[in-house]
């Protein structure tokens, strides 16, 4: 049987940890249709060990001697991370939509066991929508640690479901979570019908459900679900039933007079009875070891108590952000890529030798070695660097100092209109464009996800470090921390401008509320942090052999050849020079309007690492020579030009695969050209100020 | 469990200090949003600390933190000692 299970739960559940762990590395991450939400999916594995069934990865990459279930092909379909399935939110209406009317066979409700109150909310409405579902209760081994004990067949035998214990984070568990999905999914069994309340919400909810069954059932909808939706006061229910005028007034007359009864407004209403049931639940369920531990300080408020300490709180974030660019910059990271790029160069060297020995054609040794390899091998040099800071920026992340970045963070955003939410976009971008133009999805509605993807630019990404490096060694000498440091500065400090500016004229009114769980301190698994240190870096070296191979390919190409396709002697003779030579003016009030400079302003168009392999590829020397450094100096003339052209790349427009992921996220392509115009013209005027002062300086 | 605070919102809290929720405000989103969360009347909410700039809040209810501004806690009411029992 093929079946297709939903993976739900709460943002900090260990979702994501349960989705690799139950698929490995079968996944595939797309959209949802029509919206920008991201969608993973990915197939169940499952592997023989010692004669038993093993359900989940064993290893981190998922070892191709693990076979799909035997009879049993399972697509697991990760859905958002969500607190409710109201209509507010895409991700909760993505959710509610995917199970409501995609139906898959079964619900897998992850639940964190440690904060049981607030997770159960979404199960309640999880077990309305009418499909069959397993509830899984991770984080065991912190409950057991505390020493308390929840009884899962009181919960399994309360909410109708089988309620299964698991860790997903040690792998236990989840042999038995698969056995109850798959035997749950195969009988079909869904949940019982659960009567959260008794009084005045009874009588609305039996009314309402009432009216609207022939109309739900007709869409193949629960018409408790639908009825419990009226009842919050949910529109796009309204609209998906096709609700008539007088069936409107009916539903709002029950209301009106629930809302006599009970003393409250009907979301109130809704919400007050399924805590309440909750509540009755865990008191029967639950055995506290220590009942008043609940006021005592734990470990993770202790560790909280310092990290957003009055007075500590901003030093230490500071801290914690120059902690993540020593290692990621500073000698472990320079380490670990000088290492690398020695490999690439012996990889390079040997494959040269080889074409030598072959007597392949000369022109053909000189498009592979010093256009294809060159090219490709400078960018692969830099892998090292973005893998490094993703680890530490997922290090952050998983621990839950994220979201406290956020709440210290909050104040001053808010100032240029943003909230804390938007820190970690912002953070990524100092790794990557894309990945941080994609994380804005966390924010809640389109004025601040705009509003974030069009500052996150601003953070000089990783790309852009080896260009700095390269241009400090030549002309600052000695002062390259200083260098790196100020163009960092400038960015954040234009970003902050352009924040104040785009408030004015463009995002009028306050940023979307900001209340966000802060999750417990936890210390990061090894798996989830590599699982994501080889997604990056799989995406890097994708993007090295596609879209920056195609462009040192084609630069190489229009390089070496002249208008007439006979080989140019000179790079001026040549097409990329032609077209190089006629933008040129525009940069000579910049200082640097030649056409060496022109051409790698536009490679760095197609990849940021592009701008130092051109020129290395136009002079025709090894970028780590000292000749790289005299050529440097041959086409920058004067610090002051050097100082414009490093302005200008920091701020122009962002590189193509950054153009398409603002262009999709912005869910407008006229905005994201108007962004990406914006920027260049911006940085072309900025860059010429600096060049102005930096003349007046006598640079 | 009684409220010894005599704040009338959650803004008003000192840190350290609990209430219990009377009535929840907030237009659309936000009213439905708090109530998603877990901020429900009869609930009792915990002002842990502020941020170092003053704002956000960290409050703590039903096991867990949560942060929320000092605008949109204002309209989270809280019962008067009196009827806290």
């Amino acid at each position: 049987m093929s079946y297709r299970f939903a993976l739900a739960g709460n943002q900090n559940s260990g979702k994501t940890t349960l989705f690799n762990v139950l698929t490995g590395s079968n996944q595939h991450v797309g959209n949802w249709p029509g919206v920008t939400v991201e969608q993973k999916t990915g197939v169940l594995l499952h592997h023989h060990h010692g004669g038993d069934a093993h359900f989940g990865a064993p290893s981190l990459f998922g070892k191709k001697r693990m076979q799909e279930a035997d009879n049993n092909d399972v697509t697991i379909v990760d859905l958002p991370g969500i607190y409710s399935l109201s209509p507010y939110s895409m991700e909760e209406i993505v959710s509610r939509n995917f199970i409501t009317l995609e139906k898959p066979d079964l619900v897998i409700n992850i639940v964190d066991a440690t904060n049981l109150e607030r997770n159960l909310y979404l199960t309640l409405q999880l077990l309305q929508l009418g499909t069959p579902m397993v509830v899984a209760l991770n984080m065991m081994d912190e409950v057991r640690l505390r020493g308390d004990v929840i009884h899962t067949d009181i919960l399994s035998k309360e909410l109708g479901v089988p309620v299964v214990a698991i860790c997903a984070r040690k792998g236990e568990g989840i042999d038995e979570l698969v056995r109850l999905s798959l035997d749950a999914a195969e009988n079909h069994r869904v949940p019982p019908k659960l009567d959260l309340c008794g009084g005045g919400l009874h009588k609305a909810l039996h009314a309402i459900t009432h009216l609207v069954e022939p109309k739900a059932n007709d869409i193949g909808l629960n018409p408790r679900y639908a009825a419990t939706k009226l009842l919050e006061g949910d529109e796009p229910m309204q609209e998906l039933l096709k609700l008539t005028e007088d069936e409107l007034h009916i539903i709002e007359e029950i209301l009106v007079s629930m809302e006599k009864t009970c003393g409250m407004e009907r979301a109130a209403v809704m919400a007050d009875a399924r805590y309440t049931w909750i509540e009755k639940l865990l008191a029967k369920a639950v055995v506290r070891a220590r009942p008043d531990a609940e006021n005592e300080p734990t470990l993770s408020d202790r560790v909280d108590r310092v990290l957003t300490h009055p007075v500590l709180a901003i030093p230490m974030f500071i801290l914690a952000m120059l902690l993540v660019f020593w290692v990621t910059f500073g000698p472990f990271g320079t380490w670990v890529s000088d290492g690398f790029s020695a490999l690439v160069d012996a990889g390079i060297d040997a494959i040269a030798a080889w074409l030598e020995n072959a007597r392949v054609a000369q022109w053909m040794q000189d498009l592979l070695v010093n256009g294809v390899l060159t090219g490709v091998g400078t960018v692969l040099s830099f892998m090292p660097t973005i893998v490094i800071l993703f680890m530490s920026l997922s290090i952050l992340e998983d621990s839950g100092y994220m979201a406290r970045a956020a709440f210290l963070m909050d104040k001053p955003l808010r100032k240029i209109g943003l909230n804390g939410r938007s820190f970690i976009p912002m953070m990524m971008g100092f790794g990557c464009t894309v990945p941080a133009v994609m994380a804005a999805r966390s924010m809640n509605g389109r004025r601040d996800r705009r509003f974030t993807i069009l500052l996150t630019p601003f953070m000089s990404c990783g790309a852009k470090v080896p260009v700095y490096a390269l241009f400090a060694k030549a002309f600052f000498s000695g002062n390259q921390v200083l260098v790196m440091t100020c163009l960092y500065l400038m960015g954040i400090a234009l970003a902050i401008i352009a924040g104040f500016v785009l408030k004015k004229v463009l995002f009028h009114g306050d940023a979307a509320p900001f209340i966000m769980e802060l999750p417990a301190y936890r210390l990061p698994t090894p798996r989830n942090v590599l699982r994501n240190m080889w997604d990056k870096a799989k995406d890097f070296i994708q993007r090295a052999f596609t879209v920056i191979f195609v462009a040192t390919v084609a630069v190489w190409f229009l390089q070496s050849f002249t208008l007439q396709m006979t080989p140019a002697d000179t790079v001026q003779e040549s097409v990329l020079g032609m077209v190089a030579g006629m933008i040129a003016p525009v940069f000579g009030p910049l200082g640097f309007g030649t056409v060496e400079a022109s051409t790698a302003v536009i490679t760095g168009m197609m990849a940021k690492e592009s701008v130092v392999s051109t020129l290395a590829v136009m002079a025709g020397v090894d970028l780590e020579s000292a000749a790289m450094v005299t050529t440097l100096q041959g086409i920058f003339p004067t610090v002051a030009a050097a100082c414009s052209f490093l302005t200008f790349v920091l701020l122009y427009m962002p590189c193509v695969a950054a153009f398409a992921a603002m262009r999709r996220e912005l869910e407008s392509r006229k905005w994201a050209i108007l962004a990406v115009t914006g920027q260049t013209c911006l940085a072309w005027a900025v860059a010429f100020v600096v060049y102005r002062i930096a003349m007046l300086l006598g640079a | 469990m009684a409220s010894k605070a005599r704040a009338a919102s959650v803004a008003e809290l000192n840190p350290g200090e609990s209430g219990i929720v009377a009535s929840v405000g907030g237009e659309g989103a936000l009213h439905r949003h708090l109530l998603d969360m877990g901020i429900t009347p009869g609930v009792k909410v915990t002002l842990v600390k502020t941020a170092p700039m003053g704002d956000p809040l960290e409050l703590h209810l039903r096991g867990y933190a949560l942060t929320l501004r000092k605008d949109d806690a204002a309209t989270i009411t809280l019962r008067r000692e009196a009827d806290a029992q």
